[in-house]
């Protein structure tokens, strides 16, 4: 069975159907990006996949997990599915190291010198040992961000979810983080990252999902899409942002 | 009979202004404990407790607190409740803070951005280790300033209560004044006292927010 399925959800805010019926099976291991144009639904599919987003219609299973059934445990389900958000969102009131601890201890259950241990470590991968007192506003938005990816693999969960984490970074900040992204994708993680950094795309992803009006209109290998697009839709999305 | 205004005086002032601070004290805890019943009954999703809620808000903030006060001493007799000078202000003090501090609060708590509870969700805490771990630390640090500077103005307002006769730091100037003749130095020395109480306030919410760390 695959890590995550997606069959044929829609979901709609108000009058505006932002999904229109998307399907989609993701693999244990595989890196997926999915690009598209602002409005096209890509992020709010993402977050549809945590349960962020209740779907009106349509089945998702993520790992063995029913999201769309009514009384889906949503917190199991974010254990095992993480997600790093855009803006950060770190918790402004706790260091580097106890934004880290917080849910391994609360969530986990780890004691407080097990929490410290693996917050230190994965601080540690992300290259800033020496911030771990430091909070979030002493930090870079690109140091921040790391910290973000840092504290949601504390977890260890079996899918990394990412959306748009290098968008809201100033240019010069945005190549510290997807380095940390290629380590994570080094070590076999199964990831589903909204980017609209092509060259990451097509270097680092293994197939890459173009979503068009709220609909899968491309999806293919990722090298392979990228340089020979199959639809109009698409050559014209990247001539936009390659230019 | 006429007198001098002297040290003495400044002794019952400051003995009087012990009043002023229980019965602001007593507000707080009182008109605090209430406060967070209407802060809640105004955020849960249950349309006729928010109206409720908002029902008592206006009433209270939209009436003088003197009359209030004359409410509780001159009404409740009226129903056959005798109530005494501190009673009726320890009461309406509380009711009014109360009014008060739920809209602080509830806006404190709606102002910690739903991206922090999304932040929470998506490491799996629950919604209770969400409130309590990620936004309430949060609000707090929030709701500091405006809380101390509505507890001044609960201090100052605790004038109004020698109005009813209860004796404070101004009924007790009021006392004195009359007996000396020499109202602005006793007036002055009720706002000196007035003036140390709710700067001691203010520069107690500065430490605090010092201590608690959050975004500048």
């Amino acid at each position: 069975m695959s890590l995550v399925e997606l069959a044929d959800i829609r979901k709609r805010f108000g009058a505006v159907e932002v999904l229109k019926g998307i399907s989609l099976t993701l693999e244990k291991g595989e890196i997926v990006a999915v690009i598209g144009r602002s409005g096209s639904g890509k992020s709010t599919m993402l977050r549809c996949i945590n349960g962020l987003e209740k779907v009106q219609a349509g089945r998702i299973v993520v790992d063995g997990i029913d999201v769309t059934a009514p009384k889906a445990d949503l917190n199991l389900l974010r254990q095992r599915a993480g997600m790093v958000f855009q803006s950060y969102n770190l918790f402004p009131h706790l260091n580097v190291e106890r934004n880290v601890m917080l849910a391994l201890k609360l969530v986990r259950k780890l004691d407080t010198s097990a929490a410290r241990e693996v917050a230190r470590a994965v601080v540690t991968k992300v290259g800033l040992a020496d911030k771990l007192h430091a909070y979030p506003d002493e930090l870079s938005g690109g140091q921040q961000q790391r910290v973000a990816i840092a504290r949601s693999l504390a977890m260890q969960p079996t899918l990394m979810l990412f959306d748009e984490i290098t968008s809201a970074l100033d240019p010069e900040l945005v190549g510290e983080v997807l380095r940390v992204l290629e380590g994570v994708a080094s070590e076999g993680m199964t990831m589903m990252l909204v980017t609209h950094e092509m060259n990451f795309a097509k270097n680092v992803a293994d197939r890459v999902i173009f979503m068009h009006e709220g609909r899968i209109h491309e999806d293919g290998p990722a090298r392979e899409t990228l340089l020979e697009p199959r639809t109009a839709e698409l050559r014209s999305f990247l001539n936009a942002v390659l230019h | 009979m006429i007198r001098e205004f002297a040290d003495a005086d400044i002794v019952y002032l400051i003995e009087a202004a012990r009043w002023t601070l229980l019965l602001a004290l007593t507000a707080t805890v009182g008109g605090g404990l209430l406060g967070i019943v209407v802060a809640v009954l105004r955020v849960i999703p249950f349309r006729p407790l928010n109206w409720l809620a908002i029902a008592w808000i206006n009433l209270i903030q939209g009436t003088p607190l003197l009359g209030q006060l004359f409410v509780f001493f001159f009404g409740l007799p009226l129903v056959g409740l005798s109530v005494d000078a501190w009673t009726a202000a320890a009461l309406s003090l509380s009711i009014y803070a109360s009014a008060f501090f739920g809209e602080i609060w509830r806006g404190s708590l709606q102002s910690v951005s739903q991206r922090q509870w999304e932040a929470g969700a998506a490491l799996g805490l629950t919604y209770a280790q969400r409130l309590g771990h990620v936004v309430l630390p949060q609000a707090i640090r929030i709701s500091i300033a405006p809380t101390v500077g509505f507890l001044v103005q609960l201090v100052k307002n605790t004038s109004l209560t020698a109005l009813i006769g209860f004796v404070e730091l101004t009924r007790a100037s009021q006392i004195i004044s009359g007996a000396t003749f020499a109202p602005l130095p006793v007036y002055l020395t009720a706002a000196v006292i007035y003036f140390i109480i709710c700067f001691s306030l203010s520069q107690l919410a500065h430490m605090l927010e010092r201590r608690l760390h959050v975004a500048r």
